[in-house]
């Protein structure tokens, strides 16, 4: 009896102890990041970013006296690994938010689990499902690829382009942007006259080429990522190919302007305004958090910032501020997340809300063209 | 339809045929002298672009310095290749050899990924890249390149397999390793001389086209199974044959592409492969077994 009650008492005194300790104790983000694997372009600058951070933040002092630490592990770009990491942050390192995963189909594949456990999840893919309809414990920080389509169409209705030739991949990300080109195109008063695609490891596109070269089309719209695009640039040089060309946001990187040389010249991309943050005017809301962003990248890794690690930095930050706001429990966190408003960060400036927890509009996108082998912003 | 765009897609056809047919020429020469189907010679073909990329960057090499370089790395590892993964081979059946040789492309190109990482690159073309115009078509500098290497390429392998003792020696494994090695012919170092031949070949054919398709640790494995088809088409001959083989499929896709969908162009090939292998699998041009050269 005595020994029982003793237990009691030292269960007790331990249960005080370790709950004064835990308040004193950071406060445990977790990250999900395909640092290795196909998608590793994006979990790279991703958790580096992320790291960097939250180092950042503790070194100030943390948030509200209390420091953050970030529990990040890497997914491989695998659906099935990231549900085991997810439940792994969740149960083991008992965390109160994650940040991630890198790519759309893991964030899907996590969300029944967050959902579950009643975890805020701030998803870094694009994906408009991810949060298309909205899911209560699920945001997410990288631009729609609807916003991208818009921009683009907006410019060509401006510039009375009607008749649009469309050339896009035939991977994942290929299909949704031409899904949003198809379902987009009435509204801007856009007919598509050629739908084509190529195949993600093609070397050749002239075939597609010359067949729209052949049609009525005004303007063309490529949608891919590297090194595709570049082919294609090349390819329309060779064959004379005279109409205004437009990619996508999936390579308004450096990388393409390497790849494709000369013949990208001219060509316009719809961008998230990292690559042009030093060309953008005084009065932009987003002009202080990306040249902070890009300075404090250019400083930790010698490299420049890019978009990924971009949605990793207004993830983390959108959570810091959550926290700021008074939150500590996973619920708090995701009610004071659902009330962020005008949060000028990378991607662009965040208004979530009970409807909406995708938080951007077009404004988070600019036109840019290649000019001189860099980029410029078309008015 | 107009003719010029017809044009074009046959010359686009050609000009990507021209790589098909010179990867399975690779194939083919490998195939004759031991019966393996090397399923690594696509990476031969990556191999080929990377190191030139590195001789040009890192050691900042002229083109024409850089080339050779290139071609000799790339052969060493063919040589390599074939000592560490092919010889040491107890009972070298062909689906124990098939087998390896897919193990060793996956291995390749897993070093491949770790030394050059998963970016693409590219390799400045080796004259400009102003178009010329043919009749309404127009191609590059860097297309007759590829068909001029191609066709010098094919013309020496003619003279070496029917004018030179040691590549009569190889024909004379392909028929029959056994009698072969009875009249004094050290077969081993005819298979390893094919694999040096073939691996060279690859290279070639990886440099040539970097500068139109660019290059990654990953090119191999779609250039790879184009070439092979375009081999299945020729037979298996490391002749003509399979250069009209590579030709044909180039341009089938390209039209392909041009006129019915582009979704179907990969499809169109391995359509082809396919129907060969089940209906002709000597080959379009191909008689007899014994005819294969």
């Amino acid at each position: 009896m005595y020994v029982r009650l003793a237990a009691l008492v030292a269960a007790c005194v331990t249960t005080i102890l370790a709950s004064t300790v835990f308040a004193a104790a950071p406060i445990k983000i977790g990250g999900l990041f395909a640092v290795t694997g196909p998608a590793a372009f994006l979990g790279e600058p991703e958790r580096n970013t992320a790291k960097m951070v939250i180092d950042e933040i503790n070194k100030a002092g943390g948030v509200k006296g209390r420091k953050l630490e970030l529990v990040a592990y890497d997914t491989a770009g695998d659906a099935t690994k990231a549900v085991q990491l997810a439940t792994k942050l969740i149960k083991d390192d008992k965390v109160v938010a994650i940040v991630g995963p890198s790519t759309t189909g893991e964030s899907m594949a996590v969300i029944p689990i967050v959902e579950k456990e009643q975890i805020p999840l701030v998803a870094l893919a694009a994906g408009s499902k991810i949060t298309d309809p909205v899911k209560k414990w699920v945001f997410k920080t990288a631009q729609n690829d609807a916003l991208a389509v818009g921009r683009i169409y907006e410019q060509l209705q401006k510039q009375k382009l009607a008749k649009v030739a469309i050339l896009t991949v035939s991977d994942g990300f290929g299909s949704s942007g031409r899904e949003q080109l198809k379902a987009q195109a009435a509204k801007y008063g856009i007919t598509l006259v050629s739908d084509d695609t190529y195949g993600p490891k093609d070397t050749d596109m002239t075939a597609q080429l010359t067949k729209i070269r052949g049609s009525q089309a005004q303007a063309l719209i490529v949608w891919g990522t590297n090194p595709g695009p570049a082919v294609i640039a090349k390819n329309a040089r060779q064959l004379g190919l005279k109409l205004p060309l437009y990619m996508s946001h999936g390579v308004s990187s450096k990388k393409f302007i390497e790849l494709a040389g000369d013949a990208a010249e001219g060509i316009r991309i719809p961008s998230g305004k990292v690559i042009v943050a030093d060309l953008l005017p005084a009065s932009d809301p987003q002009r202080k958090s990306l040249m902070a962003f890009v300075k404090d990248y250019q400083n930790h890794h010698k490299a420049e910032g890019d978009h990924f690690g971009g949605h990793a930095w207004d993830a983390v930050m959108l959570v810091k501020g959550a926290v700021e706001r008074g939150a500590e429990t996973p619920a708090a966190i995701r009610d004071q997340l659902e009330k962020t408003k005008g949060f000028s960060g990378i991607g662009g400036t965040f208004t979530y809300s009970s409807q909406d927890h995708a938080g951007l509009g077009k404004d988070a996108f600019v036109l840019v063209e290649i000019k001189n082998k860099d980029w410029v912003i078309v008015k | 339809m107009q003719f010029d765009q017809l044009l074009q897609y046959a010359v686009s056809g050609l000009s990507t045929g021209a790589i098909y047919a010179l990867i399975g020429i690779g194939f083919s020469i490998i195939y004759n002298a031991t019966g393996i189907i090397n399923f690594a010679q696509g990476e031969f073909v990556m191999l080929g672009g990377l190191f030139t990329l590195t001789f040009l960057d890192l050691l900042k090499l002229p083109v024409w310095a850089a080339v050779p370089c290139a071609v000799a790395a790339s052969t060493l590892a063919g040589l390599v290749f074939e000592r560490l993964a092919i010889r040491p081979l107890r009972q070298p059946t062909p689906i124990n050899l098939v087998i390896i040789t897919i193990g060793g492309s996956i291995l390749i190109r897993g070093l491949a990924m770790l030394f050059w990482g998963k970016d693409t690159h590219s390799i400045p073309s080796f004259s400009g890249d102003d178009p010329i115009a043919i009749g309404g078509a127009t191609i590059l500098p860097q297309h007759l390149w590829i068909l001029g290497i191609t066709m010098v390429i094919v013309a020496a392998n003619r003279f070496y397999f029917y004018h030179t003792i040691s590549g009569k020696a190889m024909r004379a494994c392909s028929y029959n390793p056994r009698a072969a090695g009875l009249v004094g012919i050290d077969v081993r170092r005819m298979v390893l001389f094919s694999f040096v031949i073939s691996s060279a070949m690859g290279a070639v054919a990886g440099i040539i086209v970097a500068p139109l398709t660019m290059t990654a640790y990953d090119v191999g494995i779609m250039l790879g199974l184009k070439g092979f088809c375009a081999a299945i088409i020729g037979g298996m001959s490391s002749g003509i044959a399979t250069v009209v083989g590579g030709l044909i499929l180039g341009v089938l896709e390209s039209l392909g592409a041009g006129l019915v969908s582009s979704g179907y162009k990969d499809a169109i090939a391995f359509i082809i492969l396919l129907l060969l292998l089940f209906l002709r699998p000597q080959g379009l041009f191909g008689k007899r077994e014994s005819e294969r050269v």
